[in-house]
């Protein structure tokens, strides 16, 4: 039966966090009841305030085989970390 | 006052034994979604149990506790509706109790949020957020399984018919309920048999499933005569407590 509900991600806005965050996956019929079920499975213990689901297979990812060519280029690229200014002390902690 | 005592009693044992029979899916669901979301709802059910008898422990005032009146009390003592302890059958079977239940449960606990007894009005108002999420819930389920596939709607106008006559029993006043509406404690169950319907027959019509015509009601769990399933339940969940007294963990 499991195999013919579609997958859900959960994102869960807690107490006291501004953003909504990936919590994990299940399984459900439709939106109305993915979001019960991840209020049953998910807010158990007071976790959240606010709660989306999205299909997961609405959910365009980037392909870990292009992880090179996504992220290694940043590498080399230490300029992009403003480390090496010297900060005046009157500007005091950044 | 005797006549609080059988409704607190009432109240405690239908969340008692109903959180009970939900508690005998865990493990066994269909899918792991609904063994957690039934689980949380028999959770919710035994919280209400121990605010309903804890009170009535306290009402009848003989020192005896919600434990003492959970698991020391035989069959014949038991206030249930005969729904609750209706077998959980097929999935189906057991959302379609959920849903008769929940529609009963909610207008229960909104006429008792006005009732005349501070603590009544308290616990009730607790229970009736509970009792609005169960609704929700089984209504909604109600209605994909109804309006599904042939063989789930199949499956749910089959438990319909089955459980249908045990709703009645829900609507029943006897001269309990007399004193209880004098009081102003809790109005006659015959009252809420409008605002019932209002809930169950459009959910129904959208599930594509039909009610029996017949209003024939199988009754006696609120005089203690039970059917031969309440001593089974009564056994598992009493056992403990009659092999070992007073044990505690």
């Amino acid at each position: 039966m499991s195999s013919e509900w579609p997958l859900w991600e959960v994102f869960i806005r807690g107490q006291h966090g501004l953003n909504h965050r990936h919590v994990g996956s299940l399984h459900a019929p439709d939106a109305e009841l993915a979001i019960k079920h991840a209020r049953d499975v998910y807010t158990r213990r007071n976790e959240g305030v606010s709660i989306w689901v999205v299909k997961s297979n609405d959910i365009a990812a980037s392909s870990p085989s292009e992880k090179g060519p996504l992220f290694e280029p940043a590498n080399s690229k230490v300029y992009r970390h403003p480390t090496f200014y010297d900060i005046p002390d009157d500007v005091g902690h950044m | 006052m005797t006549a609080l005592f059988e409704l607190l009693l009432r109240m405690g044992d239908n969340t008692l034994i109903l959180g009970h029979r939900l508690s005998e899916w865990c493990g066994h669901a269909p899918v792991l979604e609904e063994d957690i979301a039934l689980a949380n709802i028999s959770l919710d059910l035994i919280g209400q149990t121990q605010l309903w008898l804890g009170l009535a422990g306290e009402v009848e005032g003989k020192g005896r506790t919600a434990d003492n009146l959970a698991y020391l009390r035989d069959a014949a003592e038991f206030r249930n509706a005969l729904l609750v302890e209706r077998p959980n059958g097929d999935f189906g079977a057991t959302l379609m109790r959920q849903f008769l239940f929940d529609a009963w449960h909610c207008e229960q606990l909104k006429a008792l949020v006005e009732s005349s007894k501070a603590r009544v009005a308290e616990i009730a108002a607790k229970a009736l957020k509970e009792a609005t999420y169960h609704l929700e819930r089984s209504s909604d389920l109600v209605v994909r399984l109804g309006d599904g596939t042939d063989e789930s709607r199949r499956r749910m106008q089959a438990a319909l018919d089955e459980l249908w006559s045990y709703t009645g029993e829900l609507f029943l006043d006897g001269p309990t309920d007399d004193a209880l509406d004098e009081a102003g404690v809790a109005p006659p169950p015959s009252s809420l048999r409008p605002a019932w319907d209002a809930i169950v027959q459009p959910v129904l019509a959208e599930a594509t499933l039909k009610a029996p015509e017949s209003r024939f009601a199988h009754k006696g769990g609120r005089r203690g005569v039970h059917t031969e399933h309440l001593g089974y339940i009564l056994a598992q969940m009493q056992f403990l407590q009659r092999a070992y007294p007073n044990s505690i963990w």
